[in-house]
């Protein structure tokens, strides 16, 4: 930069009459980077990449392997990616010293040319330190040939979409029917969701928990979670409503709640992506024709089945058809006889379970981590708007609409967009029907 | 223990451009937040479509003054963007989007696919050299009394940032006291009385929304220019709540609140810093309980604990005047 300062004024005064002030700055400025790039390759390798070279043995010939995609990313978010040459290298600059995730797109690997190892798709822990070109490995041999399908991709895509979705749901509703007995929207949902996970690791496969199973360990997740509302309820937000605080100014604390959470979280929890110790690197089953993994399709069963619960709940039981009640019009609830305080104390013990169990998904089919809870929250959001604002039912439905959308338009855009795909339908939903699929009109005043 | 050491470094990062630049974000979200009552949980954009702006333009052979206007112009649609489709909801609806906006926008900027334009993660760096070729303090130079000093590069960006909050703080004044800041107080109030008395509440929030945006930006243009560097995750959600924090803290709907605000709150933050750093070198046990950069998320952790303290206990901050603050409305 500073050698392009220097030269910069006496070239431009060199033939300021020919060639208008801002393309000639241009031309000189491209001309200047191609000076640098041309004599200074060696120099232009001080940042930190990762890199490698895809070689294969095809009977006993060792060729490169060109025009494959390496993406790298960085606690789920990716990074960069980069494509092999004619003579297989690449190289993918970094942004700094840390801890990167590489995965292999397997669908660019040519014809009759695999990985020797299908787990080593992705290393989840390649190290970088400052100044280094760290050079990964993906040992390749002969495989079969393999092409997905079209309606191979399409199936899987709304399957994962489909898992997304019911993580989605089961997280929103407790946000949506808190909203629709109290009128908050609560911004601390998402650590709620965090917390369920995190318990869950603690007693499942943390050292320093008791080890059980996952299925056992989610259970006192869950009832801590439940807890955990339970206490936010009776502890917090029941005298703030004493209190007679403003909605705003309860959001306004509940994004406070939130920032103290997760950072409570990541003190305790680290900053590492960590996974389960049980159901993680599952195979594939191949149904009607389309490969599923057999925990996207438990996580979608478990959540119809509680989101049929709870609607079950709402319609039939006589504390259901109170939190109705309540979320219509708390006053004539009040003077009809129901406990409006504890039917808001049932709904928060009710979200925090939820989203506890969320959670456990979320962490069973991605990984846990400290600010996952924040991550999701964008897309609850998106999925209550989705469903209208309040209602139980439109949480579940704009949950699976929202989850499908944003893992289907992986089709068409780049994978690292597809949370923004899931909150542009907010946008679009808010500038078309405000009240969501399933509001109605007043409720939005 | 050296507590003047420590109490030098906290106050000379409060007088430092970084709060400066904190101020005036705090400046343009009182504006919306604790004038017009506009729930903005999305601040950081703003200071983000400001920093792109400015940045993209120099990159693409714009001069820096360019970039400047086409920041603080790209923050102005910003807000029409946000408010146009929410603010005739309930103000939950803008807080969702402008939080989910926010991060849309991160995202996007951070992302391979606007790689071309923004540089992805690596960002934009090295596009204020125009600024300080004006700085007639010689850079290298130090300037003040005994240990408490700054750099000529420094003091420089720092009269200039202080300078623009001065002009931002007499300009809001100066809105505030029009007719147009009394129409704006009232939908605070009562957004149906103000209908009522035949006022269009839509246009003057999203006028309030749009005016806060391009304060904003020059909030996050004096930032980037100070750090000579954009990149995407300097935008995180966490500004935005830090800002909620001083505006409320100074006290929201004052016009030297969110100054008060601001000073108050980096003398606080980085004294802390200074007090851990200097114990940990001191306490070697300390080190083991707590390591460094656990002590940065403890501080986060006081950041948002404070924040509802202060929302519970003390809602007008250290300057407000409790019947001011109503901030209930719908």
């Amino acid at each position: 930069m500073l050698l392009v300062t220097s030269v910069w004024p006496s070239s431009a005064t060199y033939n300021r009459s020919t060639v208008p002030s801002f393309a000639r700055r241009l031309i000189i400025f491209g001309l200047l980077v191609a000076a640098l790039l041309s004599f200074a390759s060696p120099v232009m390798a001080e940042g930190e990449a990762i890199k490698g070279t895809l070689i294969v043995r095809l009977d006993d010939v060792r060729s490169p392997v060109e025009g494959v995609t390496m993406i790298v990313s960085q606690d789920g978010t990716e990074i960069g990616s980069g494509t092999s040459d004619a003579e297989g290298h690449w190289l993918i600059p970094v942004p700094g010293p840390g801890i990167y995730q590489v995965r292999l797109d397997i669908s660019t690997l040519p014809e009759g040319v695999t990985l020797t190892d299908p787990d080593k798709v992705e290393l989840p822990e390649v190290e970088v330190t400052e100044g280094q070109e760290k050079t990964v490995l993906f040992p390749l041999g002969e495989g079969a040939v393999s092409t997905v399908s079209t309606f191979e991709r399409v199936g899987t895509l709304f399957v994962a979409g489909l898992k997304l979705g019911a993580v989605i749901a089961l997280s929103a509703v407790g946000l949506s029917l808190i909203f629709a007995v109290t009128g908050l929207v609560n911004f601390a949902h998402g650590e709620m969701v965090t917390l369920g996970a995190v318990l869950a690791y603690f007693f499942s496969t943390s050292p320093a928990g008791p080890g059980w199973p996952l299925v056992v360990a989610a259970v006192p997740a869950i009832l801590l979670g439940a807890g955990f509302g339970w206490v936010q309820d009776r502890g917090l937000w029941r005298s703030l409503r004493k209190q007679g605080m403003g909605l705003i100014s309860m959001m306004v604390v509940s994004i406070g709640l939130a920032f103290a959470m997760r950072h409570v979280i990541l003190v305790v929890f680290s900053g590492q992506r960590r996974l389960f110790s049980d159901y993680t690197g599952q195979s594939p089953v191949t149904i009607l024709g389309i490969p599923m993994v057999p925990k996207h399709l438990v996580t979608i069963a478990v959540a119809v089945v509680v989101l049929g619960a709870i609607g079950l709940f709402l319609q039939r039981t006589k504390a259901g058809t109170a939190v109705r009640a309540v979320s219509d019009d708390p006053d004539l609830a009040e003077s009809s006889g129901i406990n409006v305080d504890r039917v808001i104390t049932v709904t928060w013990v009710m979200a925090g379970g939820l989203a506890a169990l969320g959670g456990i998904f979320f962490g069973v089919n991605e990984a846990v981590q400290w600010d996952m809870g924040f991550r999701l929250l964008l897309l609850i959001f998106a999925a209550v708007v989705l469903g209208g604002l309040g209602t139980a039912y439109g949480a579940m439905v704009g949950g699976f609409v929202v989850g499908v959308t944003v893992e289907m338009s992986t089709m068409f855009v780049p994978s690292e967009l597809k949370s923004a795909i899931g909150l542009l339908l907010l946008i679009v939903m808010l500038l078309v029907r405000p009240q969501g699929l399933l509001g109605s009109r007043e409720r939005i005043g | 223990m050296d507590l003047v050491a420590i109490l030098r470094d906290g106050f000379l990062a409060m007088i430092g451009p970084v709060t400066a630049a904190y101020a005036i974000a705090a400046i343009s979200l009182n504006l919306q937040f604790g004038y017009t009552g506009l729930l903005n949980f999305g601040q950081v954009a703003f200071l983000a479509a400001g920093a792109y702006g400015t940045s993209i333009t120099v990159e693409a052979g714009g001069s820096l003054w360019l970039g400047i206007a086409i920041g603080i112009m790209l923050a102005v649609l910003l807000g029409a963007m946000l408010g146009l489709p929410t603010l005739r909801l309930r103000a939950d609806y803008l807080a969702i989007t402008t939080i989910a906006v926010a991060e849309v926008i991160r995202l996007v900027v951070r992302s391979s696919w606007a790689e071309p334009v923004t540089n992805g993660v690596f960002g934009i760096q090295g596009f204020a050299n125009a600024f300080f070729d004006l700085n007639p303090f010689p850079p290298g130079e130090t300037y003040g009394i005994g240990s408490w000093l700054v750099t000529g590069r420094r003091l420089w960006v720092m009269i200039v940032s202080w300078v623009v909050v001065l002009l931002l703080l007499l300009l809001v004044r100066r809105l505030i006291n029009s007719p147009w800041g009394r129409v704006v107080k009232a939908v605070r109030e009562d957004e149906d009385a103000t209908r009522a008395l035949g006022k269009n509440v839509f246009n003057y929030k999203l006028q309030s929304l749009m005016i806060g945006g391009a304060i904003g930006a020059i909030a996050g243009i004096l930032l980037a220019i100070e750090q000579q560097n954009v990149t995407p995750d300097a935008y995180l959600p966490n500004i935005t709540f830090i800002l909620y924090v001083i505006v409320i803290l100074g006290g929201a709907g004052t016009i030297v609140g969110p100054l008060v605000g601001a000073l108050v709150f980096q003398f606080l933050f980085f004294t802390f810093d200074a007090f851990m750093a200097s114990s940990q070198a001191e306490i070697g046990w300390l080190n083991t309980l707590i390591s460094p950069a656990e002590a940065g998320q403890i501080k986060l952790i006081l950041v948002g604990a404070g924040l509802m303290a202060l929302m519970v206990f003390r809602p007008q901050g250290i300057l407000g005047d409790p019947d001011e603050v109503t901030l209930d409305g719908r």
